[in-house]
This record gives structure tokens, C-alpha cells and sequence, in this order.
């Protein structure tokens, strides 16, 4: 333990001599440190970020959507004629056991007219259930019921984005807002869920019930008909299954032929989102591993020092030896040196790539996230690229020959 | 007298390359207790050698060599660095002393490899550093002290430790005649007072006739070795306390 102490205080010693080449020597860990942890932490928030997205979009959800979209045969008939109907739902949900919630819907455009303010928005008619599909509560008022459904009621509920460019900092329960010439009574605000990872704004919509959406605003054409279903599955495990039983189902009630093309789309959306959260995590490992790769080069920085150290300092292994020094006590003194070069360096780089992180993300609103065991995990490994680089180095002080080292000019 | 060095027969061959050079060709020798011996000879005459193996800084190609008993031949290398702090005290010719390190440390040194407790360590080096008349010196570097003051540093660092023998590699080679003359008053007192061996290398008769012994190395061997019935009195160093 003693002999630890003083091994210390020799390679601090040591250090302090040659200040600017110890400082220099650390660089390369700290820039190394700092890169690792910049990285893992832009990583790391991206992950988070994509996280929250899928949280706030719903989970276990899929989209079935009116038209086809066979690439195969070039025809994208998405969304041209509706071909989803309220039954269509109401079978899914009747039909498949791993079906949670059903929400038909049919969505527009529309100008939404309150005074003399006006601002145009996607607007939702849809049941109840899509509120609870996307975990997305009511913040102020009441959401709409069976009866607002069945009477086909002219009540709407707002989003944030559509509540701050209408009405300002009023109060919008209770007012009327037209869309579409219609006069409609806002029950409620929806609360804040912020952007899609495809950058939309998901708070700039307005939700109505889908009756009154299909016999006031665009249904007219159509009537019945709704142009998605969104359905949320009981389970991430149920997903696929769920979506071939809607393929069957559906096929089955459309009457399509074994040959014919379905004249609906289903799509995955949890599958794209997690997709993009793969990306993500491959992305902030390629980040890591590169910045992995300037510690490295750090170390051989270090060994690079730790050598000429050894062949300046030769006639003071060889005193050492001489009076008594083992080779492990060599050994220790340059493994401790290296070793304190780069934890000082492990240490600075955490704290510089802590603060440097924080204020490229108060620039750039990037968001990140720190981790405790990313931080221990870089000095750790700043530690144990101390130890394998100077070991080398301390390995080929402990075996030098006494004489040949005190006679070293 | 029992003999604290019994060397016999000590042969060592040096090879540069395809050449061999033979450095020393069977050397026998036996020192006592108490002793003070002073080897000399020209340069390339072996004594160098012969002192590193006396040193266990290096091993002889064939013949023996006991200190207190102990052969070295079969010892490791960290073996060997233990007799070394244990039982051999160093004094170079360039004093070899670590020059970022005060003098106490410098004389702590051996202290630390012997595995002492701090405390304890402090206590002994500073012992060791009045025996050579420096107490008080102790905080200084090296490059504070004059030449003289860095080899009475180095002598206190070799006694640290209380050696069975002290090696002197020309003590004197690096210093004028009255500096020197204070180095031999040293040598003279640790022998005399304390009872210290020491064997001596030097190609200078004047530091010679302060030993006891006189041993003369010529192409390896040696070729004289008498007693010195009246050796010189050193005027200096030997009053030091």
C-alpha cells in the first residue's frame, strides 16, 4: 500500500516535470473521452427523442387506408375513391380477438373561421377511440360521446397549435368556430403532444365526431364511407398476426377475388417507427466507435510518451535497480504514470465533453441524453487504455540491465 | 576472520558480437570483515567488472562468488535486486542520484524498495545523512548541493540501509583533491567507527593510500595485493559526526 503511495507520488512527480508534454500526451484522451461521451449522449437523445415519438403517436397501432398501392402493377390507388366503410371497423374489432381499439375516420382540410381569425387545419372526423389509441387525453373540457356520435352533434375538440392561432389567450370552451361554414360549439382542448418524427405537427388538427364529419364537412360524396381505420392490437406480438387477419377479413367483406389486388392498404406504423429507432441506435454505435477510434489513437499517444520517458529516464530505472528495485517496482512506477495520464485525461474529457454537449444542444435544440454508466463506461475505458498502452512501455523499463542502464548517458 | 567475500576462480567473457572479449580470467579473492580495500588498475584491467559481479549487478560466465555465503548463480533477477537493497551499499563515480528528488529521499530510496513504513524511512535517512555530516541538508535537490555534498548524499544512501559491504565505483573520479580527501576522511571514520567494509575502486595512488588494502587488476587478473601498513590520515571529513 505504501509502496502504491509512492509509486503515485514518483509518477505525479514525474508528470509535473514535463508539464507540457503530460498535458499535450492527455489531449488525445481527452479529445478521445470527450468524443465518446458527445457521441453517446447525441446518440442516446436521438433514441429517446424517436422513443417518445412512438409513444405519443400510440403504440401497436396499424393503418388501414381506402385504395391500393400494388408497386408491382403501378397502381397507386390510395385514397383516390373511399372504400372503407364503419362496418369495415366495427367487423375488425367483432372479428379479431388481438384487436384492442378500432378508429374509423375521415380526415380533410378545411378553413376554421373564429371572428375575425382564420387558419386552416386537418380535421378528424373520427370515434373516441382514436383519442385512446394515441394516449392522448383531454386537457380542458370533455372529449366527445356515443351521443355526440349518434346525433351527429356539431362539437369539436381543438388542439393546441389551432387554440393559440384562433383565439389568442381567451378561453375557446363554450365558443363557436365554423369550419367549413359550419357552426361548431368547441367542447374541449386536446393536450400538448408536440411534432412527428416526420416534423408535423400533430397538435394542429381539429377533431369532430366522424357522423357529423360525414354528413357536414367531406362525407357527402360517399356516404357511410370513412377513408382510414386506425386499429391499435393488443400487443407488439400480435402485431402481424392482426394484420393478416384484417387482410382476411376485409378481402372477405369486399368480395375480392384470389387474384385481384386489395383495394385497401394496411400499414405498420410502430414497424416503420421502430425501423427508424434501429437506425438511430446504429447510428450512435457507428458514432461511438468512431469516436472510440481518436481514444485509441490517444493511447498510442500515450505509449508513444511513456517510451521516450523510459529511454530519457534509463539511468534513473538503472539507480533504481541498483538499489534495490524490483522489476515489478519499475513496472508499477510506469504503469501508475501512464495510468494517471490518462484517468487526468478521462476526467477532463468527461468534463468536457459534458459541457461541450450541453451547449452545441442549447444551440442547435438537438436533443441529448446523458447517461451515468456512458460516463463511467468512458473512464473506465480511458483507464484501461492507460494501463494497455503503458504497459509496453513500463514492461521494457522493468527488464533493462542494471549496468548497461546506469552507464546510459 | 571470517571472510565476508570469497571469491574463486571468477572468470567473465564479454561477446561483442563475434568477438570475445575476456574481462576477467580467474580471479580469486577473499575479504574480511571490517575491511577497507582499494582495487586498482588501469582502465580495461577488469575491476569494473569485478565489481558488478561483486555487486550482483552482474553474473560471472563460470567460477564463485559468495557474500556472507549466498551465491547469486542460481538467484532471479528480482532476487537479486533484494541482496542488492539489503546487503550492498552503491557509490558511483557521477553520484547517480535522482535529481528531481530532495537528498532526504534520495537517501529514503533503498528504503522504499526494502518495503519500510514512511515514518520509519524518514528516521533512518535522516540518521544516515548526519553519519555523513548533512543533517539539516535534507530538503535540498541535487543540483542545490556542491559535488562533494551530492557524493556524501549518495554514501548515506548506500549505508541506509545498513549494508554488509559498500561499493565505491571511483567516489572520488569526479571531485578535487580536497573534496576527495574529505570523501576518504568519510570512508576512513565508517570504517573505522562503525565497522563498515569497503571496497574501492580508484585509479589514483593518492586515494589508494587511504585503504587499509591495496589490490592492483592488470588484463583481468590480479597482480598484487598487499596490506598498507600505515595508511594516509584523512585531515578532512573524518571529524564530521
Amino acid at each position: 500500500m505504501t509502496r502504491l503511495f509512492s509509486g503515485l507520488r514518483i509518477a505525479l512527480r514525474a508528470l509535473m516535470v514535463n508539464k507540457m508534454r503530460s498535458a499535450l500526451t492527455m489531449l488525445g484522451i481527452i479529445i478521445g473521452v470527450g468524443a465518446v461521451i458527445a457521441m453517446i449522449a447525441v446518440g442516446s437523445g436521438a433514441k429517446s427523442r424517436i422513443a417518445e415519438q412512438i409513444a405519443s403517436m400510440g403504440s401497436n397501432m396499424l393503418i388501414i387506408m381506402s385504395g391500393s398501392s400494388t408497386s408491382g402493377g403501378l397502381r397507386f390507388g390510395s385514397g383516390t375513391v373511399p372504400t372503407l366503410t364503419v362496418d369495415d371497423a366495427k367487423a375488425i374489432l367483432s372479428e379479431i380477438p388481438s384487436v384492442r381499439y378500432v378508429a374509423p375516420s375521415l380526415p380533410g382540410v378545411a378553413q376554421v373561421v373564429y371572428g375575425n381569425q382564420n387558419w386552416s387545419t386537418s380535421i378528424q372526423g373520427t370515434t373516441p377511440e382514436m383519442l385512446d389509441i394515441r394516449e392522448w387525453p383531454v386537457a380542458s373540457g370533455r372529449s366527445f360521446t356515443q351521443q355526440d356520435l349518434d346525433g351527429a352533434n356539431k362539437v369539436c375538440l381543438l388542439g393546441t397549435t389551432v387554440v393559440e392561432n384562433l383565439f389568442g389567450g381567451i378561453d375557446s370552451i363554450g365558443q363557436i368556430v365554423r369550419i367549413k361554414m359550419v357552426p361548431f360549439t368547441v367542447i374541449g382542448v386536446l393536450s400538448h403532444k408536440g411534432q412527428t418524427s416526420f416534423g408535423q405537427d400533430q397538435d394542429d388538427a381539429i377533431f369532430v365526431p366522424l357522423t357529423t364529419a360525414q354528413k357536414r364537412l367531406f362525407g357527402m360524396q360517399f356516404p357511410g364511407m370513412v377513408r382510414t381505420i386506425t386499429v391499435q392490437a393488443k400487443g407488439p406480438e400480435v402485431m402481424g398476426e392482426v394484420e393478416e387477419e384484417i387482410n382476411s377479413v376485409l378481402r372477405q367483406r369486399h368480395r375480392i377475388q384470389p387474384n385481384q389486388d386489395n383495394d385497401f392498404t394496411v400499414r405498420n406504423l410502430t414497424e416503420i417507427m421502430s425501423t427508424a429507432q434501429e437506425t438511430a441506435s446504429v447510428m450512435s454505435l457507428l458514432l461511438g466507435a468512431i469516436a472510440s477510434i481518436s481514444l485509441i489513437v490517444g493511447g498510442i499517444g500515450i505509449m508513444n510518451i511513456m517510451l521516450v520517458s523510459v529511454t530519457e529516464r534509463t539511468r534513473e530505472i538503472g539507480i533504481r535497480m541498483a538499489v534495490g528495485a524490483k522489476g515489478w517496482d519499475i513496472l508499477l512506477q510506469f504503469l501508475i504514470e501512464s495510468l494517471v495520464l490518462s484517468l487526468i485525461g478521462g476526467i477532463v474529457g468527461i468534463g468536457i465533453g459534458v459541457s461541450g454537449t450541453l451547449i452545441l444542444s442549447s444551440l442547435t435544440q438537438w436533443p441529448t441524453l446523458f447517461s451515468m454508466q456512458a460516463i463511467l463506461l468512458a473512464f473506465l475505458f480511458s483507464g484501461s487504455v492507460g494501463v494497455f498502452f503503458g504497459f509496453y512501455p513500463a514492461r521494457k523499463a522493468s527488464m533493462l540491465n542494471p549496468i548497461e542502464a546506469l552507464r546510459y548517458e | 576472520m571470517d571472510s565476508l567475500i570469497e571469491v574463486e576462480h571468477l572468470v567473465k567473457v564479454y561477446s561483442l558480437g563475434e568477438v570475445e572479449v575476456t574481462a576477467l580470467q580467474g580471479v580469486s579473492l577473499l575479504v574480511n570483515r571490517g575491511e577497507f580495500v582499494a582495487i586498482m588498475g588501469a582502465s580495461g584491467s577488469g575491476k569494473s567488472t569485478f565489481m558488478n559481479i561483486l555487486g550482483f549487478l552482474d553474473r560471472p560466465t563460470s567460477g564463485q562468488y559468495l557474500l556472507e555465503g549466498i551465491n547469486g548463480e542460481n538467484l532471479s533477477r528480482d532476487e537479486l535486486a533484494e541482496i542488492r537493497n539489503r546487503k550492498i551499499g552503491f557509490v558511483f563515480q557521477g553520484f547517480n542520484l535522482l535529481s528531481r528528488t530532495s537528498a532526504l529521499e534520495n537517501v529514503e530510496l533503498p528504503l522504499i524498495y526494502g518495503g519500510a513504513l514512511p515514518l520509519a524511512r524518514r528516521e533512518m535517512a535522516k540518521k544516515a545523512l548526519s553519519a555523513v555530516g548533512l543533517e539539516g541538508r535534507g530538503h535540498h535537490h541535487p543540483s542545490q548541493l556542491s559535488g562533494g555534498e551530492q557524493q556524501r548524499v549518495a554514501i548515506a544512501r548506500s549505508l541506509v540501509n545498513q549494508p554488509s559491504i559498500l561499493l565505491a565505483d571511483e567516489p572520488t573520479g569526479n571531485l578535487d583533491s580536497r573534496t576527495s580527501e574529505e570523501i576518504m576522511g568519510i570512508f576512513q571514520r565508517l570504517n573505522r567507527e562503525m565497522g563498515i567494509t569497503i571496497i574501492m575502486i580508484t585509479h589514483e595512488p593518492d586515494i589508494a593510500s587511504f585503504a587499509k588494502r591495496v589490490i592492483l587488476f592488470r588484463d583481468g587478473k590480479i597482480v598484487d595485493d598487499h596490506e598498507n601498513s600505515a595508511p594516509a590520515i584523512a585531515a578532512r571529513g573524518g571529524g564530521v559526526k
